[in-house]
């Protein structure tokens, strides 16, 4: 591996998958694992997490949400360092979840750069790449330019700059059902933006965003598609990620 | 009755003369914005005394509002308050009709279009010719204002022409700014000069001096609160100041936030009434109408801190394509999704706190800091408390059932494995609601054969 190796071997690390990685996107749970595991942390999965309880908030619906807030911050009782590949999932669990849950808890990239302090974590992967900021990271988390001193230090990788790369996607969680015209409409000048790159892969820190424009660039079977940070992270020569 | 965001929001985004109009327009400003607040060093400062002030005149409210009444009285003024836009418009049309004016001139004002005041005055007979250009332009064309700053940011150049000439009898008229600037100077000149009676809204009330503000772009204001006799001012009652010095901080960040100007063109300033110099009556009508209802809520409260400087509109995505009319209020964007159903009744404008990605940008150029996603999020919460059950209400309550239990979650993940089947597909793609919705723009992900939780379990 190249440079930038940290010594934080035998740090124990808690996988927090999300619900939604969990169902949909197992695929990044598993190049979270095999990162981390390859910069020297020991990970484990509390099996009891399920949902922060984003949704039901952000629907409405807080009575619920504060269940499923206690309920997480209880599968990760035993946890010291908690790590996710959710910018969204991890502003929940900061603005809205339990404070002591809260202080322990990283999203994958400023884990990477914090803590870690790498930002050349030995991935290989040859392919034109753009970055999305999503909201979450960018405005919640304020994740600043960590993801892309990670791409960076991607070897093989082109990194080419997204127009307007700061406009949201028009995800938004349920936004994108209760107001679909408007979510397309903000959809569709994200894909203009994005096929304006002429990239093989767009990236970013969450799988939902990932989701609203992968979903899009299908739709339109336009030649680019949606890939999460983690699997580029993860991706080596002889361990390729797709 | 209105339509509601989405359904309304869908009509607006077909228009792309609109989509262009306002791309164009919002991108501008957004622009010159970013420019002038990157070179203020210490703009952080600045927005954190802003929120100060304003907080400090939210607490002391009622104290304050008596201070200033005393100060206008003091100064020559009369004081009018009214519980809402009625009552409002009430005190205008009685001293228009005690004067016997059967026109007046107006200042741009929100705090006018929220109370219907024009609406009100024609109906006793008495007209109101609005000043500013693009309020002109919208009351020319039976328009509504579709921008808090910029109300015709919905109409170009030539639309304007077309308006003009049709208006104005302007036959032979380009679409140069310059030309249509020219015929609406020479049609507001005339109104200027006959006026009697002049209607304002206040940007800054100062309870120290008695000291009313408006702050604008075109000069047309001053006209209007200089030339006639008697001037009436209609003042949202949570733009309250203390002290005159805090305009100071007021005055930086209005005009940067708002056209992205370091300084406005006009300021004008008036306390009371003057012998020989300007209006020789004044009257400050001080409106409450739903104000102390928003006070009174810990979490929407913040909103009353807004001084109405649009910034919030300029960077939305969402306000950006579709447009202000599209909220159904006089108050659009970010700051009208959070506004309107606090001033109004929720009931009738329930859509509104959902009209919103929550993407934060509004929140990162408010002058005052009002966390805008938090309110919309607050108010969502309000929404569904009150609606009762309905099919989303069993759904999101079943689902928050699933997710509190580890093994219902775990079965409900083989469930959605089981619909990867050509069949379960196919279901889905014929369900109404939520996955039509989805699927009208986007393909669904295709549900992996493993779960993460499977492979760990598997494998470790």
């Amino acid at each position: 591996m190249s440079g930038g190796k940290p010594d934080t071997v035998e740090l124990r690390v808690s996988l927090f998958i999300t619900c939604f990685n969990d169902t949909l996107f197992p695929g990044t749970g598993r190049a979270v694992v095999k990162l981390l595991e390859r910069l020297g942390c020991e990970v484990d999965f509390p099996p009891d997490q399920t949902c922060c309880g984003q949704m039901h908030l952000n629907s409405g619906y807080r009575a619920e949400a504060a269940g499923l807030s206690e309920q997480l911050a209880r599968a990760f009782d035993g946890s010291d360092v908690v790590v996710s590949p959710s910018a969204s999932c991890v502003g929940m669990v900061r603005e809205h979840g339990d404070p002591a849950l809260a202080e322990r808890t990283w999203e994958l990239c400023e884990f990477l750069t914090g803590p870690l302090e790498a930002e050349d974590v030995g991935a290989y992967y040859p392919h034109r790449v753009t970055y999305h900021p999503t909201c979450h990271s960018l405005r919640g988390l304020r994740v600043g330019d960590a993801p892309l001193r990670l791409l960076r230090a991607v070897r093989g990788l082109d990194l080419l700059e997204l127009p307007e790369a700061e406009e949201c996607c028009g995800f938004g969680g349920t936004f994108a059902v209760k107001n679909p015209d408007v979510s397309t409409a903000m959809l569709s000048d994200k894909l203009r933006a994005v096929g304006d790159t002429r990239a093989e892969v767009v990236t970013a820190a969450d799988n939902s965003c990932l989701m609203h424009i992968g979903g899009g660039l299908r739709r339109g079977r336009a030649g680019t598609r949606a890939v999460h940070l983690a699997q580029i992270l993860a991706s080596t020569e002889d361990d390729p990620e797709p | 009755m209105t339509a509601g965001f989405p359904v309304a929001a869908k009509k607006a985004l077909a228009d792309t003369q609109l989509r262009r109009n306002l791309g164009h327009a919002t991108r501008t400003i957004r622009d010159k914005r970013a420019g002038v607040v990157g070179e203020v060093a210490d703009w952080e400062q600045l927005r954190e005394a802003g929120q100060a002030i304003k907080d400090e005149a939210l607490a002391r409210l009622p104290e304050l509002l008596e201070q200033l009444e005393g100060s206008v009285q003091a100064a020559g003024g009369q004081v009018h308050w009214a519980r809402d836009g009625a009552e409002a418009n009430a005190a205008v049309a009685a001293v228009a009709k005690q004067h016997g004016v059967d026109e007046v001139v107006k200042v741009k004002s929100i705090t006018t279009d929220e109370t219907k005041l024009n609406d009100a005055l024609a109906a006793e007979g008495i007209g109101a010719v609005e000043t500013d250009l693009a309020e002109l332009i919208v009351q020319l064309d039976n328009d509504s204002p579709s921008h808090i700053l910029v109300p015709a940011i919905h109409r170009n150049r030539a639309e304007i022409r077309d308006l003009f000439r049709r208006k104005l009898g302007a036959t032979d008229l380009s679409d140069d700014p310059a030309a249509l600037t020219a015929v609406a100077r020479e049609h507001l000149r005339r109104k200027f000069l006959e006026a009697r009676m002049g209607v304002s809204g206040a940007n800054f009330g100062v309870a120290e001096t008695g000291t009313v503000s408006v702050v604008e772009s075109e000069g047309n204001g001053r006209m209007c609160t200089t030339l006639p006799e008697v001037l009436v001012t209609v003042m949202g009652i949570e733009k309250v100041l203390p002290r005159w010095r805090d305009l100071e901080v007021f005055l930086q960040l209005l005009p940067r936030s708002s056209t992205g100007e370091r300084m406005n063109p006009y300021t004008s300033l008036w306390s009371g009434v003057r012998a020989g110099d300007g209006p020789q009556e004044f009257h400050l009508v001080l409106l409450d109408n739903g104000r102390t209802d928003v006070l009174a809520d810990a979490v929407g409260r913040q909103s009353l801190r807004c001084i109405r400087c649009s910034a919030c509109l300029n960077v939305c995505p969402v306000y950006a394509r579709a447009g202000g009319h599209a909220y159904e209020s006089v108050y659009p964007g970010p700051i009208g999704a959070i506004l309107a159903p606090q001033l109004a009744r929720l009931e009738d404008s329930q859509t509104l706190p959902f009209a919103s990605s929550l993407c934060g940008a509004c929140a990162d150029v408010c002058p005052v800091k009002i966390d805008i996603p938090e309110v919309l999020v607050h108010l969502r919460g309000e929404v569904v408390d009150r609606k009762g059950t309905d099919a989303e209400a069993v759904a999101m309550r079943a689902l928050a059932g699933v997710f509190g239990d580890r093994k219902r979650y775990e079965r409900a993940q083989s469930l959605a494995r089981a619909g990867r089947s050509p069949l379960g597909r196919g279901l889905a793609k014929r369900l109404p609601g939520p996955i039509a919705a989805w699927t009208s723009s986007r393909e669904l992900p295709e549900v992996p054969e493993q779960t993460f939780r499977q492979w760990w379990k598997e494998t470790r």
